[in-house]
């Protein structure tokens, strides 16, 4: 058994090796005061002031934040509504629209971002056509009116495919709570006298929020570190961090690029802790709360 | 007595195809302790649920003081309702949990402040304002889900098997002290259950039903020592329930020999369902016995013993002190008062008979009641859960 242990504890080792050596790697040649990736010249913060000088990374940094913060507060009311809604449907239909809610997390990003990307084209060329048809119509030209519905990929197509790809996550993780809820409390609020919406709002509202700030938190993330999906919705005109990363990669390995993944992997980190960490509270505070309820008399 | 509160008249409910409530119709008086009782399934949450608002019957109406309340939403009846798991609310504590009645009616805090602890009081849970309800026990739970309905002053309050999660030591002080309060605050309760002890000790009334109908309505005394039919006997207490006709009045025929009896006004040679309660028969020598038996089983209950004995294959219930041993020919006496006579009705034959008696079977069916105890509306949010 002890041998087996040292054996299963070098693996764990080697493995976590496998996992996190490329991004330490990473974000200590961060702060290499050389653009050599082998060796190291001393400790600089030079990368992350010319980073923060950048001004190609700064714009994508504020379009990163501000797509980011708009999808997952969209996404956030959406999603819990939709997971409301799932929940009071009958079982058949409500496993029905589960199993749809779980496609676009299995499917691969690339169809997700390429049959978005196709899907705004087409509409954006059919509004296009229409627009055209409706100012060649008489009664239009007679108003004096000029119809332009077209539109480009751009920051629009981009929040709507992450307001897009956020809600299965809110879902996902409203539906736990519900299904925990008591359904006599919405009840209970009504017969003491709440409208059925004060009841949602005082009484089942606060009893899905864990499950709605996790739903949130994974949102956020998510929009974040999204890649693929982004850079085939957000056209030429506007680029998020991670595709500001790729275009530089491209030309070369620059060290402003490992300092601008080290900042993206910490903020993810910290992100991912605080949702574990909520996690596991949540779970602790109620198992110490049923202890504490057993002894009682 | 006191005058009528709330009235239902020829109410249906149905789900689906399923028939939940069948014609029914009851008056409920102001300051009365009514129970529905009945085993699960027969439409006495339903009724409940009906009389709080929270379903609407599928025809039939529901008059809150001469009013028709059928279209009024469940905020607005001055009705209050303690429901079967406590419903209470997580986030808030005790005190909270309490004043939500009170805050939502924009009641001025001093006010509310002093209704609230009055409350607690009276329900003995002072000093637990700043406790989290699941920082509380069962039964203290309990009280405060009492404590929250009955701070809204409502008219009536109901409760759905609110000791039902309970253990039975604590049901017992719950029952009494529930019957104090009601008494202590002067309303109407309305209080379903299937445990027909709890309906016994606490009710002014007490309406059995079975398959969406009224069985009986009466005092808990009318429908322990006069059931209308085999259901109510059988459901209310152990009886033996046995098949007779009646030559003429007071007098009954059964076993081939006549037994003098209290009850009269049937047709002459009326067959007719027999009711002889396990302690109204006297266990007697074989040469003074009205009727002979073979005992073929015993327990031991603490105050008494239960046997069964069989009297030409059918198998009575007798509680006795006395101890007789298994296989011993006894004979038995009953007193005129000891028979109640009943019209044959649709349960005729069904209970009634020990023949299958034992221990286990008893607690197994009380367990499954419990189990089982849903309706199929509560059914129905159940299946929400399972995934």
């Amino acid at each position: 058994m002890k041998k087996n242990g040292v054996v299963s504890r070098l693996l764990l080792a080697v493995m976590f090796l496998f996992l996190y050596a490329p991004i330490f790697v990473l974000i200590i040649f961060s702060f290499n005061d050389s653009k050599s990736t082998a060796v190291w010249n001393g400790f600089t913060l030079n990368w992350y002031v010319e980073l923060f000088q950048n001004r190609a990374v700064m714009s994508a940094l504020r379009t990163t934040l501000l797509v980011s913060v708009l999808a997952t507060a969209i996404a956030t009311v959406a999603g819990t509504a939709a997971a409301i809604g799932f929940y009071s449907m009958r079982r058949r239909s409500r496993t029905a629209c589960l199993a749809v809610n779980n496609i676009p997390l299995t499917n691969a990003d690339v169809i997700t971002g390429v049959s978005m990307m196709l899907l705004f084209v087409f509409v954006g060329q059919g509004l296009s056509a229409f627009s055209n048809w409706l100012n060649g119509l008489q009664w239009v030209e007679d108003a004096n009116l000029w119809f332009d519905f077209s539109f480009s990929l751009g920051f629009g197509t981009l929040l709507i495919a992450h307001i897009t790809f956020d809600i299965p996550y809110v879902i996902l993780s409203v539906l736990p709570k519900l299904r925990q809820l008591d359904p006599n409390l919405a009840e209970a609020a009504q017969d003491l006298g709440a409208t059925r919406f004060v009841a949602f709002w005082k009484v089942v509202l606060p009893e899905l929020m864990p499950g709605i700030v996790n739903g949130m938190l994974i949102a956020f993330t998510m929009s974040i570190d999204d890649f693929v999906i982004s850079y085939f919705t957000a056209g030429s005109q506007v680029s998020t961090l991670s595709m500001v990363v790729y275009s530089m990669v491209r030309r070369q390995i620059s060290p402003e690029i490992k300092a601008l993944s080290t900042l993206m992997f910490v903020a993810v980190l910290i992100l991912l802790v605080i949702i574990n960490l909520r996690q596991a509270r949540q779970e602790s505070a109620a198992a110490r709360r049923r202890h504490a309820a057993a002894r009682q008399p | 007595m006191s005058k009528e509160l709330i009235r239902l008249q020829d109410l249906c409910m149905a789900y689906d195809d399923e028939q939940v409530l069948d014609h029914l119709n009851l008056y409920i008086n102001d300051q009365e302790f009514l129970t529905l009782l009945g085993p699960s399934g027969c439409g006495k949450t339903t009724t409940l649920r009906i009389i709080g608002g929270f379903v609407t019957p599928t025809s039939g109406d529901v008059f809150f003081d001469g009013v028709r309340i059928n279209d009024v939403p469940p905020y607005q009846r001055k009705i209050n309702t303690v429901f079967q798991k406590y419903a209470l609310f997580p986030h808030l504590n005790v005190f909270e949990n309490v004043a939500f009645g009170l805050r939502l009616k924009k009641v001025p805090e001093k006010e509310l402040r002093q209704r609230v602890m009055e409350m607690l009081e009276v329900v003995s849970l002072k000093g637990f304002e700043n406790r989290k309800p699941d920082a509380l026990s069962g039964g203290q739970q309990q009280r405060v889900a009492i404590a929250r309905a009955l701070v809204n002053r409502p008219k009536v309050l109901l409760l759905d098997e609110p000791l039902g999660a309970l253990d039975l030591k604590l049901r017992k002080d719950m029952q009494i002290e529930l019957k104090k309060i009601q008494q202590q605050v002067g309303i109407t309760f309305i209080y379903v259950t299937h445990d027909q002890e709890e309906a016994l000790t606490m009710s002014d009334t007490i309406v059995v039903m079975d398959g969406g109908h009224i069985q009986q309505i009466g005092t808990p005394e009318d429908i322990y020592n006069e059931p209308k039919n085999a259901f109510v006997a059988d459901f209310i207490g152990e009886s033996n329930i046995i098949d007779g006709v009646m030559p003429r009045d007071k007098v009954v025929k059964m076993y081939g020999r006549e037994f003098a009896c209290l009850d009269g006004g049937f047709a002459e040679n009326e067959p007719v369902d027999v009711v002889i309660r396990p302690e109204d028969i006297d266990i007697v020598p074989v040469e003074q016995g009205q009727l002979v038996g073979t005992v073929t089983s015993v327990t031991f209950k603490g105050m008494q013993y239960d046997i069964i004995v069989d009297f030409r294959g059918f198998k009575w219930l007798i509680q006795t002190t006395d101890h007789s041993p298994v296989g011993a020919r006894i004979g038995v006496k009953i007193d005129p008062d000891g028979f109640h006579i009943m019209k044959k009705s649709q349960y005729s034959g069904m209970f009634g008979d020990y023949s299958s008696y034992s221990e286990e079977y008893d607690e197994l069916s009380d367990a499954e009641a419990l189990d089982a105890e849903e309706d199929t509306d509560a059914q129905r949010r159940e299946d929400g859960y399972a995934e």
